[in-house]
């Protein structure tokens, strides 16, 4: 018998929207965050939109001896922990410090700080490079962050796999709980919005070249051209069912299953992630009919976009469950991404409400049941994220209700024996 | 030829320009004689700011006063010593 994971603290950074509740009354509305970059003048490149996230003070919420050796992507992961810690209604300082770890994801480290230190170096010389280059660009940054701010002594790390780290991230969390630890701080914030950042995603030819924030971005439509990369993401708290129903925690729901695989190179359709959500399914101990709503990947390619659908029609059957892609409101935050929809999945639960893909028309041929304009008012127990990474990661994680009387992993109409 | 002068306004300009402060710590107080680990300050941001002394002062500071458990009158005085050296 495993420990089951629950979610008892939601902290977000997006581009529309800073903070959960923000964040959840703009994407239900389906109001965008896409425009053109402010970060820095991208008139010379060939893609100039982003989701950029508005209004965060880094000064507002962290001490200058934090701000000078921290990445921009690190002090909006430093935040939205905060806030996470904050909504699960966690004093840190009151806990054991091993009993609390930290998993983030990360897929490019603080590329805007080392860029800075890049310049210090050629125009001026070794001297002139900061000491704090030494971790303020490395992958496992927030994590360390999160944790010496926090006195998080329990197992930590990172997970680095693009796109799909945020669910990583989440799962490998999940597993250190079923591993005895009562907390994890969990999930994942990026930014790369900078010129050296800029260049890197452009160089993998998925970017979309369009000026028009509302034309831009469009996965599974016929117009499909790339996609808007933005930056932000969230911070989870996650905890294990029966201590958090101790200290009478408010649930947003449990972390039910995850699945994993790999493409190998010039995979051509969806088998992986088919079988990731199959796997994630079976985890979770659920069928395919259970499931309410699928947050997509949705790249905005149109060879990927067809795999993706075909993946889905696979498991839930043409037009056989609800598909949405908010993230058409923030652009790919890479690993971020998994992290915001995971946390936008529980809010779904929450309030019962699926929100929208904005600005598609979505293309028959793929056959999917999108979800678009508007968002749909319906009951959502059981939610799956789809994440997929550049390279071959595809991922898949499982999020439904508690039931509110719940006190241990017997309880809650959906358990299911598990053997692992 | 009169040496240069390394003095605490310096130094506590170049700690915050090199690694911040601490707002938990009031710099312009009784600093002189508190260890760098006291006032907020760990071994990179010693060695951050030691780095920054070192090419605006062109000296070669000793290891042993960039320490975070050195203080900052000693760090003056073996920047001040140096100086007078060079001069």
């Amino acid at each position: 018998m495993s420990a089951t994971t629950v979610v008892t603290g939601l902290g977000v950074v997006s581009p529309n929207g800073l903070g959960a509740a923000p964040y959840w009354d703009a994407t239900r509305a389906g109001k965008s965050g896409i425009g053109r970059v402010t970060r820095f003048d991208p008139s010379q490149y060939p893609a100039r939109l982003a989701g950029e996230v508005q209004g965060f003070v880094a000064e507002d919420h962290l001490t200058g001896r934090m701000i000078v050796q921290t990445d921009h992507m690190t002090r909006m992961a430093l935040v939205a922990a905060d806030w996470a810690l904050a909504d699960a209604a966690i004093e840190p300082r009151g806990l054991d410090g091993y009993d609390m770890g930290v998993v983030t994801a990360s897929s490019a480290g603080g590329f805007e700080f080392g860029q800075g230190e890049l310049r210090k170096l050629w125009s001026r010389g070794s001297q002139h490079v900061s000491a704090y280059q030494s971790f303020a660009w490395f992958y496992a940054v927030n994590s360390g962050q999160i944790s010496i701010r926090h006195g998080m002594k329990g197992p930590s790390g990172v997970v680095v796999s693009d796109q799909a780290g945020g669910l990583d991230a989440l799962a490998q969390a999940r597993r250190q709980i079923r591993g005895g630890t009562r907390l994890m701080v969990s999930g994942a914030v990026d930014a790369t919005i900078c010129p050296w950042g800029w260049v890197a995603q452009l160089a993998a030819g998925r970017m979309s070249t369009s000026d028009q924030p509302a034309r831009a971005y469009l996965p599974f439509d016929a117009d499909a051209r790339g996609h808007v990369p933005g930056e932000g993401g969230a911070i989870l708290v996650l905890e294990e069912a029966g201590a958090a129903a101790l200290r009478g925690a408010r649930i947003y729901g449990e972390i039910a299953g995850y699945g994993a695989t790999f493409d190998p190179r010039d995979t051509v359709g969806g088998t992986g992630l088919h079988k990731a959500i199959e796997i994630a399914l079976a985890d979770a101990g659920l069928r395919a009919s259970q499931v309410d709503v699928v947050f997509a990947d949705a790249a905005g390619i149109p060879e990927l976009d067809r795999a993706e659908a075909d993946a889905i029609g696979a498991v839930f059957g043409p037009r056989g469950v609800p598909v949405t892609a908010p993230k058409t409101m923030t652009g790919r935050l890479s690993c971020g991404a998994g992290a915001l929809d995971t946390a936008t999945a529980l809010l779904a639960i929450r309030d019962s409400i699926i929100p929208p893909t904005v600005n598609i028309e979505p293309a028959a041929d793929y056959d999917l049941d999108l979800v678009t304009g508007r968002g749909r008012p319906t009951p959502v127990r059981t939610a799956l994220v789809l994440a997929r990474g550049y390279g071959g990661f595809n991922s898949a994680l499982v999020v439904r209700a508690r039931n509110p009387h719940a006190t241990g992993p017997q309880a809650g109409p959906d358990h299911t024996e598990r053997t692992r | 030829m009169t040496a240069r002068q390394f003095t605490l306004e310096d130094l506590k300009r170049i700690l915050i320009e090199c690694a911040g402060a601490d707002e938990a710590v009031d710099l312009d107080g009784e600093i002189l004689d508190e260890g760098f680990e006291a006032i907020g300050y760990e071994s990179l941001a010693i060695l951050e700011t030691g780095g920054r002394i070192e090419t605006e002062y062109e000296v070669c500071l000793d290891e042993a006063v960039l320490s975070v458990h050195a203080t900052p009158r000693e760090l003056i005085a073996a920047v001040n010593e140096l100086l007078t050296v060079a001069a």
